[in-house]
């Protein structure tokens, strides 16, 4: 996984102009760059004022109470915006803080290139209108164009999320012919060194050159940079490396503890003294870049202690589907929904979005138990993270135990004192290919710097 | 896509106190930025802007003023098309700051 943390998803909705009461969608990370739009309508057609409000709260899920049991139908859900493609789990980084399952996908699991042209066909007709081309590096796919034209054909907009490894002139510039919209580069460090032993690998001269290429190229740049303990008093540098780097937007990820991170956990976990450090840094250098660069900052929800609005509500704004076919609300949600998970190969998109178990399950508020059930907080962060509940408690339907008012919240409230410790980080462990693909020639060779 | 643009009180309050775009010279030719993709959307029965990470919903009448931003028609130009759709709408009050809140947000320039 090239970096894109869970909560990352779904793109940020703005609904242009305004409406009463809460916007019907909305993009979780707590704090988001730009505020909405707040222009009155442009133009009124007819005389306006007498209008209802244009836009209401999207149906919850309660069913009419005198339909008799068992012939209830579950409302229909707002369509998606948006699709993360995991396109391979292959990747020249091994990065420590991978929130890639423990098990990936091996190379010859993956969808075919007609597979996903099928996929993205569907995703769109369900209204998805964005795309995020991911992995893994979706550099490794050969077929990577004919992906991306397939969703341009279909009017979904692409962007490549990648490490920038295997990103030359002559490949960049076939997927801006294919249409190509836009690139999301990871970034582990601004030192080079300590990038490579946070990645596992040296990739930061290739990073500098992919950078360089899509900004020649005329597509904006976004850097990703997870934020952990080896890294989050480097943030001036990070924001530094952005600017050299012509980027338009940076995302400050802070870790998000699934598949692989959750291993590295002790290594990855900040002193709450850092965190701390670099929200000072992050507000003055917000001040400073207004109206040239976005700051975005994916809260460390171990450290605040506060549940995240994760995927802005389970099957509610956007759906991952894997490298194999595996859809699901959430790019973590494949060790809790285990051999529940739908596949695109067995059925179509729409009705996994619709009414398959996995999607429907923690949609809405019915699913809640106390203390989330009459907490007010639930309308806005959804009881949090389901995969981290069930991460760490083993049971989804609890209350993500992040929040400070979850019984199991002690958990986490143990890790993150025992990092109270200026002390660097430890040893990471580094991951491997999937079992079946370590016969092969070692991936690197493949998009060598 | 459907002209009326009903709104809330809310935005009728915002409307008192919004500027009225003097600021924007009407000679500006708007046209979108390269990296925003402007198009309608059959599923949701909507205008929209499509930019990285992020979608603009552009409700009401809101669409049909971006299409007019292509580059050759001058800011005169498009209020005096949009006065001539909606006789009724205070359209010279509106447009104007409207399309310069746009330009702000980088997807018009």
């Amino acid at each position: 996984m090239t970096g894109l943390p869970p909560v990352a998803g779904p793109p940020r909705v703005t609904e242009l102009p305004p409406v009463a009461g809460p916007p019907p969608v909305t993009e979780p990370p707590p704090v988001a760059g730009p505020p909405p739009v707040t222009e009155p309508p442009p133009v009124a057609g007819p005389p306006p004022v007498t209008e209802p409000p244009l836009v209401t709260e999207p149906p919850r899920t309660a069913a009419p109470e005198l339909a008799p049991p068992g012939l209830t139908t579950p409302p229909e859900p707002e369509p998606p915006w948006a699709l993360l493609a995991e396109l391979t789990h292959g990747c020249p980084l091994r990065c420590a803080y991978c929130s890639n399952p423990i098990e990936l996908n091996s190379r010859s699991a993956e969808l075919t290139g007609d597979e996903w042209a099928d996929v993205l066909r569907q995703a769109a007709g369900l209204g998805v209108v964005q795309t995020h081309l991911s992995g893994g590096e979706p550099l490794l796919r050969r077929d990577l164009e004919r992906i991306v034209a397939a969703a341009d054909e279909v009017g979904v907009h692409t962007q490549l999320v990648t490490s920038g490894v295997g990103l030359h002139e002559a490949r960049l510039a076939g997927l801006v012919e294919a249409g190509l919209r836009s690139v999301q580069l990871s970034v582990q460090h601004p030192d080079p060194d300590r990038a490579a032993l946070i990645a596992g690998a040296r990739a930061s001269r290739a990073k500098e050159r992919a950078a360089r290429l899509v900004r020649e190229a005329g597509l904006p740049l976004g850097l990703n940079a997870v934020l952990h303990r080896a890294n989050l008093d480097a943030l001036d540098a990070l924001v530094d490396l952005g600017l050299a780097w012509g980027a338009d937007r940076i995302e400050l990820a802070n870790t998000q503890f699934y598949g692989w991170a959750l291993r590295n956990r002790d290594a990855l976990l900040p002193d709450p003294e850092q965190v701390a450090r670099a929200r000072r840094t992050l507000e003055r250098r917000r001040a400073e870049l207004a109206g040239r660069m976005e700051l975005v900052w994916v809260a460390p929800d171990y450290v605040d202690a506060t549940a995240k609005p994760c995927m802005g509500g389970w099957g509610a704004i956007s759906l991952t589907v894997t490298p194999d076919g595996t859809a699901l609300p959430c790019p973590a949600a494949a060790e809790l929904l285990g051999a529940d998970a739908p596949n695109v190969r067995e059925q179509p998109l729409g009705r996994i979005w619709r009414s398959s178990p996995a999607f429907t399950r923690y949609r809405g508020e019915d699913w809640m138990r106390e203390p989330c059930r009459s907490c007010e907080l639930r309308s806005v962060d959804f009881g949090g993270c389901r995969c981290q509940a069930f991460a760490l408690t083993g049971d989804a339907a609890r209350t993500d135990p992040v929040c400070h008012r979850s019984p199991d919240h002690g958990l986490v409230r143990e890790l993150v004192e025992a990092a109270r410790d200026p002390a660097p980080a430890g040893a990471y462990v580094y991951r491997g290919p999937a079992p079946s693909d370590r016969t092969r020639a070692p991936q690197k060779a493949e998009v060598s710097e | 896509m459907r002209e009326t643009a009903p709104r809330d009180r809310g935005t009728v309050a915002a409307a008192r106190d919004a500027a009225p775009g003097d600021r924007v010279p009407p000679e500006w030719r708007p046209v979108r930025a390269r990296s925003v993709v402007f198009r309608h959307d059959r599923v949701r029965g909507v205008d929209l802007l499509l930019l990285p990470e992020r979608v603009v919903v552009l409700r009401g009448a809101a669409g049909s003023i971006v299409a007019l931003c292509d580059g050759e028609r001058d800011v005169t130009a498009i209020v005096a098309e949009l006065a001539r759709r909606h006789p009724e709408a205070p359209v010279d009050a509106e447009v104007p700051a409207f399309l310069d809140r746009l330009r702000e947000e980088g997807w018009l320039r």
